[in-house]
């Protein structure tokens, strides 16, 4: 078992005053058809040399921009003015010559997507020597040897083979260590991230901000981190900058901004994240609206549509970036700032005071009875649940799929398996949430089609109530169909484009025969899910992610369902959009009994709404239980290193809690390894085990059993770990 | 109940709707609604009245023009245009004004027809090869391509020969169908292949959607821009080929008349007595020209994000 602790202690005590990243009222402004679109406008901030600074923001908040700008990487059609120096040299305005020669020497990025950022016919090592090779005047093999040396310090294995490998033999974080040992190629001042683990697993994820702490503590360079994720934020920076509608409005040392937050959109960002290290009953705190659309900004503050403290001054005149706290630094790029009229206000509050109790105040007052109700609802459920278990009304037993791999060419013979679930059994209850949990590629979507019979099973037996569901015809199975309903990620791809939604709600009541009544059920539904009713002839392009969303749910809600499959419900939605979609889901499971099979990587969402968690890892259930058991007593390495690679929103929990770290990456499904699938990548077979305790783990594959926990798991040297 | 739900309601502010500027739609019907995105495309509207004008010259024309298109003694033979005789006459003694009209005429139905007919036929066989894969659509995609390697003038000249004694308009356009469905299909089906691994289609599988349905309702509504840029292809095609199976006798038969078949008599006067070439060259292209902007404009106003006017 690895333990690793703070690794950012060495950069909280820098003290160097030089600074290596002054930006100065920088804007950006995109011509558009519909006229001008602010992306950014008046940001300013300093980076000090060695110190990580964080800009987090939702979608559209400006934040790649700002960082696109600074890199010279934005299109001609973008207008850009203010000022932003790299070493007190300016970069804004600089022609592409002359900004070549700054860019990946003193200042590198780092870009979201490994996949697309190195070019696909040329060696890792050919391209990282070629970063070397711009700007220095070295021979070919002292370049060649510097790459395999900086392979070597993102924590690639065997760097003297890997560096004649190409990306497409490389998994995701492998290439994006690549990308990382670019960035630090040349010693740069300043190291640009852009969200770069978003595209990651969270066990890769862990990974690969440890090899950018390692790039960081390698050539002392600042690093500016941009993320939407609030727990990368709170591990791995100094200090925090919140960018709403194209503006910085809070800027702090990560503590301040996140335990004394005084702009009240950073105060209902956190608000609205549901945490893996509380239970359940809290009920989240959604802000409420969208943000502004940039080509029709507000003349106030850019929040104040949605701020439930705004005021008359609010809406009409927007707040200066200002000292939050009196006298506490001069420095205006480092003390606590907030872009707030009221921020005063804000001293001790808690996101539940300001959102929850303004949601209500909109709407009738005499609601406030039954607002207070929900916590307590909620608790009675979890007593209901735990009391008596309800019918069991989905199970699976040995679920078997394999998708074969077909050869190229016109007979496209059968060269192998792909085992995407291999041997699932599970039970779902009337009136529970069972979440499914792993990161992409174990299996777990698979299996929520295989429960719907939208595909067939290898082997294996599905029933519902009783019923057989894997030997019946899809024609038998229409009726069924009814009953069990499937919700999408993607509320952009799940909605047809070129149908209105009142249509699109309406089309499983068309297809079971029901259309007769309707036009008034899909109005019913609309307003079920939050929607306006009279929305109903607009088509899915008009709405928001989060309405999107809805609609899905709506449509799904529409035959009565008893169970309802939630495939990532909230994982492409904005956090502060998020919330009220689980707030949704929660209060229609208890206002319409509904049983839900949550599939989701989000184990902090996970806490919050299921009752019973199931963790797969290549194809197969490693440990399932209680969400109480699992989260406070998981047994499982996979579950461990799952816990512990999700970030937490708190950055003093997040820098000290004790952590369980996996290496490598998932192997591929079409060759698992023999025994326990995760032998490979398991912290315990690599170090706690001896030989004759490992012969067990690579010849016999472990059963799903309660080994003396409480609940079950598929390990044969289980052992609790508390890690929250 | 009701207030959870206003209560829900408020959650990600839904209630105040989208934020971007989009036409309200409040109650019209989807014909409606289409009709109106259709009216802002500039190009098509200009299209649409100028057809209209086509269609008229050539449908009513010859129901109140003094001449016929048929050779008249009272006509004189080779007269430039006049009042009389706007286009001239021919050396047969035919009026070139009514020949036109009656050319317009003939050609107009034969395009339209091979248009309307190869898109139904060819976008419903590439939609049910591409949704259901495998061996049906390979099956289906031979079929499809032993259409399209016999070349049409071969075909047409033994199915004529078949078939022997007066070629009539429908005649010439369904031969021309039978071997213009399948380019339609090929790119339908591309066009499927990718769209039903998309989302929403397996929504509607999940619904309990029977195959006809994610078909009709789901494939082809979300294929009709390649679809229509399909159709009015056809369209300037067909009225080409009609021409080019004139020339070598299988089209359109004297004492009939379409305007390929007057483009290819007149191909020698084109500098000598242009009268006679250029009215009906120039329908030739203004038919297939404002077919062209009216399937753009249709293309446009049947995707509803389309949002952007274009002039």
């Amino acid at each position: 078992m690895t333990t690793t602790d703070n690794f950012n202690d060495g950069a909280t005590a820098t003290v160097d005053t030089d600074i290596v990243l002054d930006v100065q009222d920088l804007s950006v402004t995109f011509s558009s058809e519909d006229g001008p679109l602010k992306a950014v406008r008046g940001v300013s901030y300093r980076v000090r040399r060695g110190e990580a600074l964080g800009i987090v923001g939702e979608s559209g908040s400006g934040k790649s921009v700002t960082s696109m700008a600074i890199m010279g990487l934005l299109p001609k059609s973008a207008s850009v003015s203010g000022s932003a120096r790299v070493l007190g040299q300016e970069v804004i305005g600089l022609n592409d010559a002359q900004i070549s020669k700054v860019r990946g020497d003193k200042i590198a990025m780092i870009f979201q997507d490994p996949l697309t950022s190195l070019n696909p016919v040329y060696t890792i090592g050919y391209q990282i020597a070629e970063a070397v090779l711009t700007h220095r005047k070295v021979t070919k093999q002292e370049a060649r040897k510097r790459a395999v040396d900086l392979l070597d310090k993102v924590g690639i294995p065997h760097p003297d083979r890997r560096v004649d490998q190409y990306p497409h033999e490389l998994s995701g974080g492998m290439r994006q260590r690549v990308v990382i040992a670019i960035a630090m190629a040349n010693d740069p001042d300043v190291i640009i991230a852009d969200e770069p683990t978003t595209a990651l697993d969270v066990t890769v994820q862990a990974q690969v901000l440890e090899a950018l702490e390692a790039a960081r503590k390698e050539t002392g360079a600042a690093l500016v981190l941009i993320t939407h994720d609030l727990g990368v934020v709170a591990g791995h920076v100094d200090r925090v900058a919140v960018m709403y509608a194209g503006r910085l409005v809070e800027t702090g040392s990560v503590e301040d901004v996140f335990y004394r937050p005084r702009m009240p959109y950073a105060l209902g960002l956190l608000g609205s994240l549901p945490r893996m290290d509380e239970a359940r009953h809290e009920r989240l705190t959604p802000i409420l609206g969208t943000p502004p659309s940039l080509l029709d900004l507000p003349a106030g503050c850019g929040f104040a549509p949605r701020c439930p403290m705004a005021q008359e001054v609010c809406h009409t005149s927007e707040p200066a970036l200002e000292a939050a706290v009196d006298g506490e630094d001069d420095d205006p790029f480092r003390r606590h700032s907030a872009a707030c009229h009221f921020s005063e206000r804000l001293v001790d509050a808690r996101p539940e005071d300001l959102f929850r109790t303004t949601a209500l105040d909109a709407e009738a007052p005499a609601e406030l009875a039954e607002a207070e109700d929900t916590g307590a609802a909620a608790e009675r459920r979890q007593e209901e649940a735990e009391a008596e278990p309800g019918e069991v009304l989905l199970s699976a037993i040995d679920l078997v799929k394999n998708f074969p791999i077909r050869s190229k060419g016109i007979l496209r013979r059968k060269i192998g398996e792909v085992q995407a679930v291999s041997g699932i059994s599970l039970e779902l209850r009337e009136h529970e949430t069972l979440a499914l949990v792993g990161e992409s590629g174990c299996g777990k979507s698979t299996t929520a089609r295989l429960l719907l019979q939208l595909i067939r099973q290898t082997s294996g037996e599905v029933t519902y109530m009783g019923q057989p569901l894997h030997s019946l015809s899809d024609s038998q199975m229409r009726p069924l169909r009814r009953d069990l309903q499937l919700v999408f990620q993607d509320p952009f791809a799940s909605l047809d484009p070129r149908m209105t939604v009142s249509d699109i709600v309406a089309e499983p009541m068309q297809i079971h025969g029901r259309g007769k009544g309707a036009k008034k059920r899909v109005k019913e539904l609309l307003e079920l899910v939050g929607l306006n009713p009279e929305h109903g002839s607009r088509y899915p392009h008009e709405f928001s992610g989060g309405q999107r969303q809805r609609i899905g749910i709506a449509r799904a809600l529409s035959l009565n369902p008893k169970v309802l499959i939630l495939d990532e419900p909230v994982s492409a939605l904005d956090v502060s959009i998020q919330a009220g979609v689980i707030n949704l889901l929660e209060d229609l499971q208890d206002e319409l009994g509904l049983s839900y099979l949550f599939v989701s990587h989000d184990l902090s969402v996970v806490r919050h709404i299921a009752d019973r968690v199931a963790v797969m890892y290549l194809g197969k259930i490693v440990e399932t239980g209680t969400t109480e058991e699992l989260f406070d007593a998981p047994a499982h390495p996979y579950t461990q290193a799952l816990i512990s690679a999700i970030p937490l929103p708190d950055p003093v929990k997040e820098r000290t809690r004790e952590r369980i770290v996996v290496t490598g990456d998932v192997p591929s499904p079409a060759d698992p390894p023999s025994g326990c699938r995760f032998r490979t990548r398991c912290p315990k077979f690599a170090g706690e085990l001896t030989d004759e305790q490992r012969n067990l783990c690579v010849e016999e594959p472990p059963e799903l059993l309660d080994r003396g926990t409480g609940h079950r798991d598929a390990c044969h040297y289980s052992q609790v770990v508390e890690l929250i | 109940m009701s207030e959870m739900q206003s209560r829900i309601a408020m959650d990600d502010g839904s209630s105040d709707g989208p934020a971007a500027p989009v036409n309200r739609g409040g109650d019209l019907t989807q014909v409606q609604l289409i009709w109106r995105r259709f009216r802002r495309h500039r190009a098509a509207m200009a299209s649409l009245v100028l057809l209209g004008l086509i269609v008229a010259f050539a449908f009513l024309g010859p129901l109140v023009w003094q001449w016929g298109h048929t050779v008249d003694s009272n006509i004189p033979s080779n007269a430039g245009p006049s009042l009389e005789h706007p286009f001239g006459t021919t050396k047969q003694g035919n009026d070139v004004f009514a020949q036109t009209m009656r050319g317009a005429q003939q050609s107009l139905k034969v395009a339209l027809t091979v248009a309307v007919v190869s898109t139904v036929v060819g976008a419903t066989w590439g939609a049910v090869a591409g949704y259901y894969r495998g061996r049906t659509d390979a099956i289906m995609m031979r079929i499809a391509d032993i259409f399209l390697i016999i070349p049409l003038i071969v075909a047409v000249a033994s199915i004529n020969g078949a078939v022997r004694g007066g070629t009539t308009w429908y005649a010439v356009a369904l031969i021309m169908c039978l071997f213009s469905w399948a380019t339609v299909a090929r790119v339908v089906r591309g066009v499927v292949l990718s769209l039903r691994e998309q989302e929403f289609i397996e929504a509607a599988r999940a619904a309990g959607a029977r195959a006809t349905r994610i078909i009709f309702r789901h494939l082809l509504p979300n294929a009709a821009g390649p679809i229509i840029v399909a159709a009015t292809l056809l369209i300037a095609v067909a009225v080409l080929t009609e021409a080019g199976l004139s020339f070598i006798g299988f089209g359109i038969q004297p004492p009939d008349i379409s305007l390929g078949k007057m483009v290819e008599g007149a191909r020698t006067a084109a500098f000598t007595r242009p009268w006679l070439f250029y009215p009906p060259g120039v329908l030739i292209v203004l038919i297939c020209l404002t077919i062209n902007f009216i399937g753009d404009g249709l293309r446009d106003a049947l995707d509803p994000r389309q949002t952007m006017v274009r002039r």
